[in-house]
């Protein structure tokens, strides 16, 4: 009988210690990332000068428009491709080889290493094509990325939505394609925005990708508004260093710039308040859909 | 008029049709145009200068030549080959106790808590930009090492590397591993309880054996991410083509080697293509990771059925 107890105490023992190493495990992340994004925020507070967020060669101005410029560009080309891309995939695909080997090129895509993808896009868009380091080289490498998690989101949120809305439009009369543009995809529209968003997320810290396709340097002439300039904001085939490669170019090139440890600083937490922001916005947007849907 | 109207409609569908088709399609084409362009690239190596794949994997010798046409060099990558592999497999052995730790935390102990805080600080962790990661590696955990461990090369080591891609992988692994948890039947849960076990008997005896497959699915997801991480690891690894003599040595790896002298050689020399060569094997090593986790996961569901 004692011998009985014993173990029964070392078991219950046991399962408490357990209990305590997992919820251990569980509040050292989620106090690891307090501490992460707090030391990075006051870091870049602290190295805050004057200048540092202008548009001259100690401020991070122009990375910042490039940054939020490629993002855009690279949604403008994403979103369609992606949308219709899971379209098919909910609607269209049968049950057969293409659909499978569809899925995993997707799987495939958006398991590439990011370096390769830039390679690919270094290769295609810059050797291929002559041309210079360009912002369009660098938001193709990003669509690339993209593509996957876009497609993904439109075919999930279709699958998931009740099938009474598409019985219903085809009972009134609808054809397929009204069906899909007139119901369903709207009735998608918030989840597939809340994926976008997940990708500018993405799309702002991506740095390898954008190395040999959009340049590791930016030279932009702020009163020159002749699009076909080099030195115009707005030309799409300009070199324009990222916010994110900005960071990695200040740490090989520290000692060329005095400032560059502070400007990388000042650059990470710009980049991490970035993150949270979308992050935070993707979740609410998704909270709502959920609150929505089921009728509270 | 009706028939006019309806004959637009069937337009419409057949164009909407057509033009849905076609994008899906070129996700496929996309995909082997990649895989297609970097196998010619990076086969360079082995057909334009005539060099044998186990001088490339197997070697030390990396002295390739930068003037195009000239070959002659040695491109041994065995180096960057193991520096990468030691890396990702520091990592993992870092990784793996606490992700699996924190997805038991999210599918079993907690899920309230697990689905309200750590699943989102997760989120979090994932879109957080890998320069950024590299930056704080650099910044705080390269001198800690250097002054803690008394690191020679100032801190620049596997280890510092290590930690940065543990922290990067952990949350694939965790995501991963609680989907599998979280998949299996409560019959598993209730069975076992029902016989007397504690819930942390039920835990290591029955449910994560049963999860196995998803478990090493997100581990070999996790290593494939890990593999391919590049500006991070390139910023604390120390970048010196020699053999650590143990994980507090700096050493280089295939994606920093890339990374750094890709844009400094010259386009179709053997040093050029040597690099493209190991951009290949990183094509290949993601692939394989994908393939291996369509054989587990397909293995199970057929012991399932």
């Amino acid at each position: 009988m004692n011998e009985r107890d014993a173990r029964h105490n070392r078991v219950k023992n046991m399962n408490r210690f357990m209990t305590g190493v997992f919820y251990g495990v569980g509040g050292f992340f989620i106090l690891l990332l307090i501490v992460l994004a707090a030391y990075i925020v006051i870091q870049g507070i602290r190295s805050i000068y004057p200048g540092v967020f202008g548009f001259t060669r100690n401020g991070i101005g122009n990375q910042f428009f490039n940054t939020v410029y490629l993002v855009l560009i690279a949604l403008v080309i994403s979103t369609p491709l992606g949308i219709a891309a899971g379209v098919y995939l909910a609607e269209y695909a049968k049950q057969s080889k293409l659909t499978e080997l569809i899925t995993m090129s997707i799987e495939a895509l958006s398991s590439l290493p990011s370096i390769v993808i830039g390679l690919f896009g270094y290769l295609v868009f810059i050797l291929m094509t002559g041309m210079k380091w360009n912002l369009i080289a660098g938001a193709l490498a990003v669509t690339i990325m993209s593509i996957p998690l876009i497609t993904t989101t439109t075919r999930d949120a279709l699958k998931a939505l009740p099938p009474d809305y598409k019985s219903s439009s085809i009972g009134l009369g609808a054809t397929r394609w009204q069906t899909m543009w007139h119901v369903l995809l709207p009735a998608c529209v918030p989840r597939i925005v809340t994926g976008i968003i997940l990708v500018a997320g993405r799309g702002f810290g991506e740095a390898a990708a954008l190395m040999y396709t959009a340049g590791q340097s930016t030279i932009i002439n702020w009163s020159n508004w002749d699009i076909t300039s080099p030195t115009c904001a707005l030309n799409p085939f300009r070199p324009g260093e990222t916010l994110a490669l900005h960071v990695w170019v200040m740490r090989t090139e520290g000692s060329m710039n005095p400032h560059s440890t502070d400007i990388a600083n000042v650059s990470s937490a710009v980049l991490i308040l970035l993150v949270l922001g979308f992050n935070l916005l993707a979740r609410y947007l998704s909270r709502r859909i959920d609150r929505r849907n089921t009728g509270q | 008029m009706g028939s006019k109207n309806s004959s637009g409609m069937l337009k419409k569908e057949y164009l909407g049709r057509t033009i849905v088709s076609i994008c899906g399609i070129l996700i496929i084409v996309l995909t082997l145009i990649i895989t297609i362009f970097l196998i010619v690239k990076g086969s360079g190596t082995f057909t334009t200068y005539h060099h044998s794949i186990g001088e490339f994997l197997f070697s030390d010798n990396w002295s390739p030549s930068d003037v195009s046409g000239k070959g002659g060099g040695g491109v041994g990558a065995r180096i960057y080959i193991l520096g990468s592999l030691m890396t990702c497999g520091l990592a993992l052995l870092i990784a793996l106790p606490f992700s699996l730790a924190a997805a038991i935390f999210i599918a079993e102990i907690s899920p309230e808590i697990g689905s309200k805080y750590l699943q989102p600080a997760i989120e979090i962790f994932v879109g957080i930009p890998s320069v950024v990661y590299g930056w704080i590696g650099l910044r705080v955990l390269v001198p800690f090492i250097r002054d803690k461990f008394h690191a020679p090369m100032g801190g620049y080591s596997v280890l510092a590397a290590g930690i940065v891609l543990a922290i990067m992988i952990f949350p694939t692994i965790t995501t991963l591993s609680a989907d599998a948890l979280r998949a299996l039947p409560d019959s598993y849960r209730l069975a076992s309880y029902g016989l007397g076990a504690s819930r942390w008997q039920v835990i290591y005896t029955v449910l994560v054996p049963a999860a196995k497959n998803g478990i090493l699915s997100g581990v070999i997801l996790g290593l494939s991410r890990a593999f391919g991480e590049t500006l991070a690891v390139a910023m604390v690894i120390g970048k010196t083509r020699v053999l650590p003599k143990g994980i507090l040595y700096p050493t280089n790896n295939l994606t920093a080697a890339i990374a750094a002298d890709m844009g400094n050689t010259a386009n179709g020399s053997e040093y050029n293509l040597a690099l493209w060569s190991m951009a290949l094997l990183l094509l290949i090593i993601s692939l394989v990771c994908i393939v291996l986790i369509h054989v587990i996961l397909r293995n199970k569901k057929e012991k399932d059925d």
